[in-house]
């Protein structure tokens, strides 16, 4: 296994996107200009405008358009939300707090100790990313809810139960299972590199084992686990479609979700809720780099490496095993459950299902291919459009002068603040008064569901792109036009090749991860015709009858995603190697 | 500070092989400290010194033999039982904590009262110079400044031994001979078997009492300063402690015959080891008109107190300091010289 972080899961708010003293103008000025404005023109449309659109609608008086404030009077009044903002909180706060449980004593193990299972615990890393929590969710009731598998045996043989799968409970196990894999890679990281003497001379000094690791190691990990914990934090917040599975609704981002699609989308109360949304998200941000500031250690030490690795007695290696087996265990569990429930003819009230069939792949593969057809369209789509826009904007920031070519930078990187909830419901209204000659209103095309997917993965493409053209020594470019090229064909014939692979896995992890975007979509499929895979899922899943199905189609979601990261593994050490890197 | 004198400890290494994977670092090191002496570890870059003094802290782990720390054998305490106190080259001071907090660690984890704690902390800071940059955080210290605190939060915890692996190597000359000087002072006055690894040999030479120069692994010679620079061992010591002419031969009977045929006669008590060379100082010889040493001056260099002339003897070039008095009259490139060398002070030495 190599030492490489996986690449989605370390995105971190405090440092994404670099920047650098730019060298000259490449392409000419105008043809710069154009681009420039055009992707601003894009982001304006598709991200600001509806955006605002939603902060206007919240902030003005039903009928009238008045400026008023009297909506967030009402969400303060109303038990309801004010009950779901504090379950959401506390939700959020509790998956942390277990994810932390979780990923800790891995992220110590495998960093300072010698341990063969390191390699296993650090593929865990890839799986959130896999697998969602709400496709999961099902399957997990199953399995641990209150008349699951694991409460069925417990009763059978010990005569109790556990209530790990109960309302907020259920939600919280859930999301901690899913999400500890982003505090864990932040903080393996972090943790290796860690000047070794920094922890010999504590060890020299005295201290040694959970102090050590107290008083040292973690406070010099920190900025590593607040990035992967504050992330965990606002997915979770944002998290609509999970909780609603679990038959949780009073929590904030489903309930944003309900008062539009069953209330109507002119009640201001779903706006203000996504106004929270919003204002939490970017105060989470916001917290966790006040609390990275000044704490860059990196370079206030000398070169990693990470303190020798001990090696571990025979009783610490049993509890090491123990401990990583009981992980991976509930780790594959949602992915066991869901294999079980595509698999199976009826499953309930049973420890394992009556019986076995392939009727619901039949199905999925059959009736319901369209789902898949769609999501293969969709998440094509909007990967390319990420790769395109984030290539250009890497461009346009590192290579050129541009002035406000930086605007371009934040106004993508502000995409990693706005909620799925908060984007589908902004283009809702936003692109719902304007309508197509034909009369149809132009937030029912399927092309729409496109474009939000393609907003929310910008940040993640963007990251990609600039670090493959950081990669590029700007002498190569130099030498072409030293030789005659101008500046477009130097693009064309020097800088995009070499930045191919590093677009390539840009493209295939945003593929990967738009191919399981649900809370945008949720609110933006009009029909069932034009629903991707995880629309599809959410549904299906909604009805005993259905889940079998659901789950065949999750399964299928799955393998899309692991495939397209085997891929974009694969296009990253390729690349690699054509640069003569050692890899 | 009010050190407790505690008894000195004496540290011994027997018989140590050291390899990392298939690279050997250490070799067949044995080596005596007494209690309370300076001991300086001098050798080139890479020679194993840094792993020497890991070795002792704990952090490295030997194939073979032994490490004493007052007779007792230590290769069952983890570095945190071992009571021995290192600086490290890196200084490796904690980013997260202000200058004090970085002093004050070694106390709380021997979980002192805080009264106590405070005083100690005052007074390592006191030390070194740096009571008024307490609150700091190292990143807001000069490297000088730096090195400094990582002695004074080494000296805190009253260690039994204190290994500095090149404390100096970042202070500029001034600032290093000083704090030289209260190092010296400190350790006299703690009573501290100390070790003080350094690449410079000036150094190496005004602090320490006794010495171990080593190559690529090897001990080659322990001494005082004085005694390796009068008599080394071999040929590797005398050329890295100041320099040394070397010039290829054989023995012939009672005679030492230089390559190119000039004969020496050798004292009779000398005894001169197989493969030997010959090796005298610069300033041990002189320029005379007639000797056995014959050969063209190809360069000379003015030094003030003296002159350094540059003599071709056969295939090799050796160099020879005249004391330089104003008036005297210098001779010039070219002039056919003769070097006249006592033969007390011709050194026989083999690699
Ligand atoms: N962890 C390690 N793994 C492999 N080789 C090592 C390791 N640490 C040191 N070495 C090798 O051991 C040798 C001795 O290293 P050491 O750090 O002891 O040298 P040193 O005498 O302190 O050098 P310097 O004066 O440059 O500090 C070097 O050749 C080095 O490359
Ligand atoms: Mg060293």
């Amino acid at each position: 296994m190599s030492d490489r972080a996986a690449p989605a899961p370390s995105v971190r708010f405090a440092d994404t996107f670099p920047s650098r003293a730019p060298r000259g103008g490449r392409i000419p000025v105008s043809g710069q200009a154009v681009l420039a404005l055009a992707i601003a023109l894009f982001l304006l449309v598709f991200l600001v405008v509806p955006v605002a659109t939603v902060a206007y609608v919240a902030f003005t008086e039903k009928g009238t358009g008045a400026p008023t404030l009297v909506n967030f009077l009402d969400f303060a009044r109303t038990d309801l939300f004010v009950r779901s903002f504090w379950n959401s909180l506390y939700v959020s706060a509790m998956t942390v707090v277990w994810a932390s449980v979780l990923a800790l004593p891995l992220a110590y193990l495998t960093t300072r100790f010698e341990f063969r299972g390191a390699a296993l615990v650090q593929t865990l890393g890839f799986l959130p990313l896999i697998m969602p929590p709400f496709v999961g969710a099902v399957a997990m009731q199953l399995l641990f809810g209150r008349n699951g598998t694991v409460n069925l045996l417990l009763e059978e043989w010990f005569d109790f139960k556990i209530g790990l799968m109960e309302g907020l409970n259920g939600v919280i196990f859930l999301q901690a299972i899913h999400y500890f894999p982003f505090i864990l890679v932040n903080l393996s990281a972090a943790l290796r590199n860690i000047d070794r003497a920094m922890e010999e001379a504590a060890q020299n000094l005295g201290s040694h084992g959970f102090r050590l690791f107290r008083r040292i190691a973690l406070p010099l990990a920190m900025p590593g686990y607040v990035a992967g914990a504050s992330l965990v934090f606002v997915k979770v917040f944002d998290d609509v479609a999970s909780p609603l599975l679990l038959n949780v609704k009073e929590m904030l981002a489903p309930q944003a979700y309900l008062r539009i699609t069953s209330i109507g989308i002119d009640d201001p109360m779903g706006y203000v809720i996504s106004v929270v949304l919003i204002v939490l998200a970017v105060v989470t941000m916001w917290g966790s780099a006040q609390v990275l500031k000044g704490k860059d250690y990196a370079t206030a030490q000398r070169g990693g490496g990470g303190l020798a690795r001990r090696r571990l007695t025979r009783g610490q290696s049993v509890m090491a095993y123990g401990v990583v087996l009981l992980v991976l265990a509930l780790v594959l569990a949602p992915h066991l459950g869901l294999v079980l429930l595509s698999l199976a003819t009826v499953w309930s009230f049973s420890p394992l299902p009556d019986d076995y069939t392939l009727a619901h792949y039949a199905r999925v593969l059959g009736d319901s291919s369209i789902y898949i057809k769609n999501t293969l369209l969709y998440a094509g789509l909007a990967a390319a459009i990420d790769v395109a826009i984030g290539g250009a904007i890497a461009y346009l920031v590192l290579r050129t002068r541009l002035p406000g070519r930086q605007m371009l930078d934040w106004m993508a990187g502000a995409a990693l603040a706005v909620p799925g909830v908060v984007l589908g419901i902004g283009y809702l209204r936003a692109f719902y008064g304007v309508t197509l000659p034909g009369g149809v209103p132009l937030a029912t095309l399927w092309i729409m569901i496109v474009l939000a997917i393609a907003i929310r993965r910008l940040p993640y493409a963007l990251r990609a792109a600039y670090a493959a053209l950081q990669q590029i020594s700007i002498a190569l470019e130099e030498a072409a036009e030293n030789l005659g090229a101008t500046k477009a064909r130097t693009v064309r014939r020097v800088v995009i090749p070499l930045m191919t692979g590093g677009l390539l896995a840009g493209f295939v992890t945003s593929f990967a991860t738009a191919a399981v975007e649900l809370s945008a979509v949720l609110m933006l499929v009009q029909n069932n015709s034009d629903a991707p895979l995880s629309y599809g899922l959410y549904v299906l899943m909604q009805t005993p009858a259905g889940r079998g199905a659901g789950a065949a189609l999750g399964v299928v979601a799955v393998i899309i995603v692991a495939v397209c990261m085997g891929l974009s593994q694969l296009a990253a050490d390729r690349s690699q190697r054509a640069r003569g890197l050692d890899i | 500070m009010t050190g407790t004198m505690s008894k000195a400890v004496a540290i011994d290494i027997r018989g140590v092989n050291l390899s990392y994977g298939a690279t050997p670092v250490l070799k067949n090191v044995d080596l005596s400290i007494q209690p309370g002496e300076f001991f300086a570890f001098l050798g080139p870059s890479g020679c194993g010194k840094t792993t020497l003094l890991r070795l002792i802290a704990g952090f490295a782990q030997a194939q073979t033999g032994q490490v004493l720390l007052d007779g007792q054998d230590v290769a069952a305490l983890p570095p945190w039982k071992r009571d021995v106190g290192m600086v490290f080259q890196s200084y490796a001071l904690w980013p997260h904590m202000t200058v004090a907090k970085n002093v004050a660690f070694g106390l709380e984890e021997r979980r002192l009262p805080r009264r106590e704690i405070e005083r100690r902390v005052r007074d390592a800071l006191d030390l070194v110079g740096l009571s008024a940059f307490a609150d700091r955080r190292p990143a807001q210290l000069s490297g000088g400044q730096q090195q400094r605190v990582a002695v004074a939060r080494t000296i805190a915890i009253e260690p039994k031994v204190l290994l500095l692996d090149e404390p100096l190597s970042n202070l500029d000359a001034k600032m290093r001979v000083s704090v030289r000087r209260e190092l010296r002072t400190l350790q006299r006055r703690l009573g501290l078997t100390t070790i003080f690894v350094t690449h410079d040999q000036e150094e190496a030479n005004t602090i320490c009492d006794r010495m171990a120069v080593m190559e690529s692994g090897i001990i080659r010679q322990v001494g005082t300063p004085m005694e390796l620079y009068e008599r080394p061992g071999n040929l590797f010591v005398a050329g890295f402690l100041g320099s040394a002419n070397i010039l290829d031969g054989r023995v012939a009977g009672d005679v030492f015959e230089v390559a190119g045929g000039a004969r020496l006669p050798l004292p009779e008590h000398v005894k001169v080891p197989l493969g030997a060379k010959l090796v005298f100082r610069p300033q041990h010889a002189r320029l005379a008109d007639s000797g056995m040493l014959r050969g063209p001056i190809v360069h000379r260099e003015f030094l003030g107190s003296t002159v350094r002339y540059g003599v071709r003897l056969g295939g090799a070039e050796v160099l020879i300091d005249a004391p330089f008095q104003s008036g005297d009259d210098l001779r010039a490139a070219g002039d056919l010289v003769c070097v006249a060398l006592p033969p007390e002070r011709a050194l026989y030495l083999a690699a």
